[in-house]
């Protein structure tokens, strides 16, 4: 392909990609998101592009080439985001979305709708018995602002000039062409865009001090290694409208006078890395990347570096160190990455999402994006809902909407029938909220959410239901955030682990209410004294659990019972005497011999003697084993 | 010396133009191709970019994802992040460890078939739990699906055979 030499061309070659894309007389988008991909959406694609071959339909895939008459556009798309209903399969202009589609269906796919304009209903997503035909109607997509994700799910990823026929690249070559450096960081700083990978800084801050800074040298780095357990907003970015976190950066580039980018994501992404990869590579060829841009004095190349496993590299000092090719080992700030960031440099160091926010900004301006969202925290999060929830999958929402919306009109509720009993948001360093309805009703933004003890992070929102116990939940984030630490500083490196054993002994049933006092004041004093914000942040799942939760606490330690019925070691098992038939299979399958009784008359189990193993549970044939 | 491929060591160190820097980069092309990093490629490496041996191991022990160990042809990594936890995926581990004969000691089996291992994170939320056989998400597993799963991979071995 020809590189793009200026405005002139790259709006040509905008139009050409309009018209062929205009030509495409049906588009099939089938998600192939890590969800979808997972639930057979490749095969699901390989099949209609071979069944419609056979059939003599013409399938055009690339956009520089005008289609035959008689053509369908088969596409892979990004994440739709209702991943709970994949893999899904979209068919435009009829504007349908089929759900849980399966190899099998796609002949008739192909035959009825495809070719004939018919719905098969079978494949539409249903609730209460309502049917629904296109994507907009379900309350799943009903309530939700899709910007960020607007392309996610309705482009084919990789193909960089249907992002260009969208208007893709138009907000870089306005930044390039009609605005100066600071009027850039003028245009985001008024739009209050503040960083959408948990801190909340104000994002023009950071664009401006390093723009200040006199050393030539400086860089533009994505932070893309989402760690946060529960959450994968950014992942859905890379893979589903790559070009767009590309434009952010390069837009950085220019405010900021930086010449080269780093991506860092995380290696557990295989799928946004070779759709980076794509990408990258893609705009390399026509000339968005590499020297002087579009004809003008500007260049500017993007790395990509993946992770290895290290969650603490989601701190901007450790991230720079890990691209350097160090162990990701937050240093002592400042100086701060601003100042002296990747290789010594000044850096501009964002979050996938921001840079994904950042061409919205330039293109519609900071007023509009200010009337979305609240007015401190303005436009729209994405969130990833998960956990205990109907509707599971990728939503994006205005800054302000409150967690009852995101759980019940979004995410339809509890599954399974059961009772709401929490939400976790913003993973490891985040909270816990529960019932109250002033939480529930409570605006998500930076600053509320602060109020309460929780953080949006990321974005990660994993909804529990009553069988959730929380003592486990905090132990089990302490498991991990001790697994991560990375040792550097002591009150990290010591406290994590001194709390995840009183966690342990209190999950285990041997926890004294001496211990509580003893995990709180271990919290106070990780928070105030870790070096990095993963040990500051720490105790956060702790603090908030026992603030909402100390009942729970107390039932572990004083009644050594747990109420969700969830922790193994607090859990009793009797034989009831009306369903055993004295068969002895339960006392031959345990192991510590906590099981007598005589043949064909009912047997008991010694509690004293019982490890609760469970062993018992899984061995009788008659259910009547019980937990009590 | 053992008796390992150094010329691939070479390709991989020179595509990389011998930069520090991509000491990472390199190390992960490597374990690609070795499935984990054997010593002697780690002094090698050190040698190759005038490194000390002692930056190299450092590096390599402190990323979870390069093992010092060899691991099975097929790496099954179960997803322990929260949104799976809660969806009940220890069942699902304990599940692969007693079929496996495996534990929390002991993760790879002895023909060096499998290896099992868990993650904190795959990004499948949606369809937790989750599970990773090398680069591919199995998602909504069950103990009983995980069983199905090995068996399937067990068959195709033996049809490979």
């Amino acid at each position: 392909m020809p590189k793009i030499n200026s405005v002139t061309e790259l709006n040509e070659l905008r139009e050409l990609a309009k018209k062929n894309l205009g030509l495409q007389k049906k588009k099939v988008l089938v998600c192939c998101g890590t969800g979808c991909v997972a639930g057979g959406s490749l095969i699901i694609y390989d099949r209609i592009k071979k069944a419609c071959e056979e059939k003599g339909i013409d399938v055009c895939v690339e956009l520089q080439h005008e289609p035959h008459e008689n053509n369908i556009a088969l596409k892979k798309s990004g994440c739709h985001g209702f991943c709970e209903m994949g893999p899904l399969l979209k068919i435009e202009p009829l504007g349908i979305l089929y759900i849980k589609v399966k190899p099998d269906d796609c002949d008739e796919i192909i035959e009825k709708t495809i070719l004939n304009d018919e719905v098969i209903d079978r494949l539409l997503y249903k609730l209460d018995g309502k049917t629904y035909q296109s994507q907009e109607e379900i309350p799943f997509y009903k309530k939700q602002t899709r910007l960020v994700l607007a392309n996610c799910g309705q482009n084919d990823a990789e193909d960089i000039l249907e992002y260009i026929a969208k208007g893709g690249y138009t907000a870089f070559e306005k930044a390039l062409f009609n605005m100066t450096p600071d009027e850039i960081c003028q245009e985001v700083e008024l739009s209050k865009l503040r960083g959408r990978g948990g801190g909340g800084f104000p994002t023009a801050r950071k664009w401006k001090q390093v723009q200040r800074q006199a050393e030539p040298v400086k860089y533009v780095v994505c932070n893309g290694d989402e760690g946060d357990p529960g959450a994968f907003m950014d992942r859905s970015i890379m893979e589903g409208d790559p070009h767009k976190m590309l434009e952010g950066m390069m837009i950085a580039g220019i405010a900021t006078g930086a010449s080269e980018g780093y991506i860092y994501v995380r290696a557990e992404y295989p799928l946004a890395v070779s759709r980076l990869n794509v990408a990258i590579s893609k705009a390399r060829e026509y000339g968005l990347l590499g020297e002087n841009i579009l004809g003008s004095d500007f260049s500017f190349d993007i790395h990509i570096n993946k992770g290895a496993g290290a969650f603490v590299c989601g701190e901007g000092s450790a991230l720079t160190a890990s691209i350097e090719g160090s162990r990701g080992m937050p240093r002592v700030k400042p100086p701060r990455t601003v100042e002296k960031g990747l290789f010594g440099k000044p850096t501009v160091l964002n979050n996938v999402e921001t840079f994904a926010n950042v061409p919205l900004i330039i293109s519609n301006g900071a007023e509009w994006y200010k009337g979305i969202g609240t007015e401190n925290s303005p436009g729209t999060k994405a969130f990833a809902l998960t956990g205990n929830v109907v509707n599971t999958g990728l939503i994006e929402v205005p800054m302000g909407t409150t967690l009852r919306e995101v759980i019940f009109d979004i995410g339809g509720g509890i599954k399974n029938g059961k009772n709401f009993k929490a939400v976790q948001i913003g993973g490891p360093s985040g909270g816990c909220l529960c019932l109250l309805d002033e939480h529930l009703d409570l605006p998500m933004d930076f600053d509320s959410l602060k109020k309460v003890g929780a953080m949006i992070g990321s974005g990660g929102l994993v909804v529990m239901d009553d069988s959730t116990c929380m003592v486990e939940v905090s132990r089990f984030f302490m498991n991990f955030t001790q697994n991560e630490s990375c040792g550097k500083c002591v009150p990290c490196r010591e406290g994590t682990k001194r709390m995840l054993e009183i966690l342990e002994k209190i999950v285990g049933g041997k926890g004294t209410v001496e211990d509580i006092e003893m995990l709180e004041e271990l919290s106070d004093t990780i928070s105030s004294t870790a070096l990095c914000g993963l040990g500051k942040t720490a105790s956060f799942p702790i603090q908030s659990t026992l603030r909402y939760f100390r009942d729970e606490y107390l039932a572990h330690v004083v009644d050594k019972k747990c109420p969700a019925g969830d922790c193994q070691a607090l859990k009793n098992y009797y034989i009831d005497k009306d369903l055993c038939k004295g068969c002895s299979k339960c006392a031959r399958n345990c192991p510590v011999n906590a099981i007598s009784g005589e043949i064909k008359k009912p047997f008991v189990i010694d509690t004293e003697k019982c490890i609760k193993c469970g062993a018992c549970v899984d061995n009788c044939a008659f259910k009547a084993v019980k937990e009590g | 010396m053992s008796n390992i491929d150094f010329s691939i060591a070479d390709k991989i160190l020179d595509s990389y133009g011998r930069k520090q820097s991509s000491l990472i980069a390199i190390m992960q092309d490597l374990q690609a191709e070795f499935h984990y990093l054997p010593q002697d490629i780690l002094e090698y490496i050190a040698k190759g970019l005038d490194l000390s041996i002692a930056k190299v191991y450092g590096v390599a022990t402190f990323y979870e994802n390069f093992s010092l160990e060899p691991k099975g042809k097929y790496i099954i990594k179960i997803c322990d992040g929260t949104a799976c936890h809660v969806r009940k995926s220890i069942p699902i581990l304990e599940t692969l460890r007693k079929e496996l004969g495996l534990s929390d000691k002991k993760h790879t089996t002895d023909d060096m078939m499998f290896t099992v291992e868990t993650v904190s994170c795959l990004g499948a939320c949606g369809l937790a739990p989750a599970v990773m056989v090398n680069d591919t998400v199995h998602g909504s597993m069950t103990p009983e699906k995980a069983i199905a799963l090995l068996e399937e991979i067990k068959e195709e071995e033996e049809k490979n055979a």
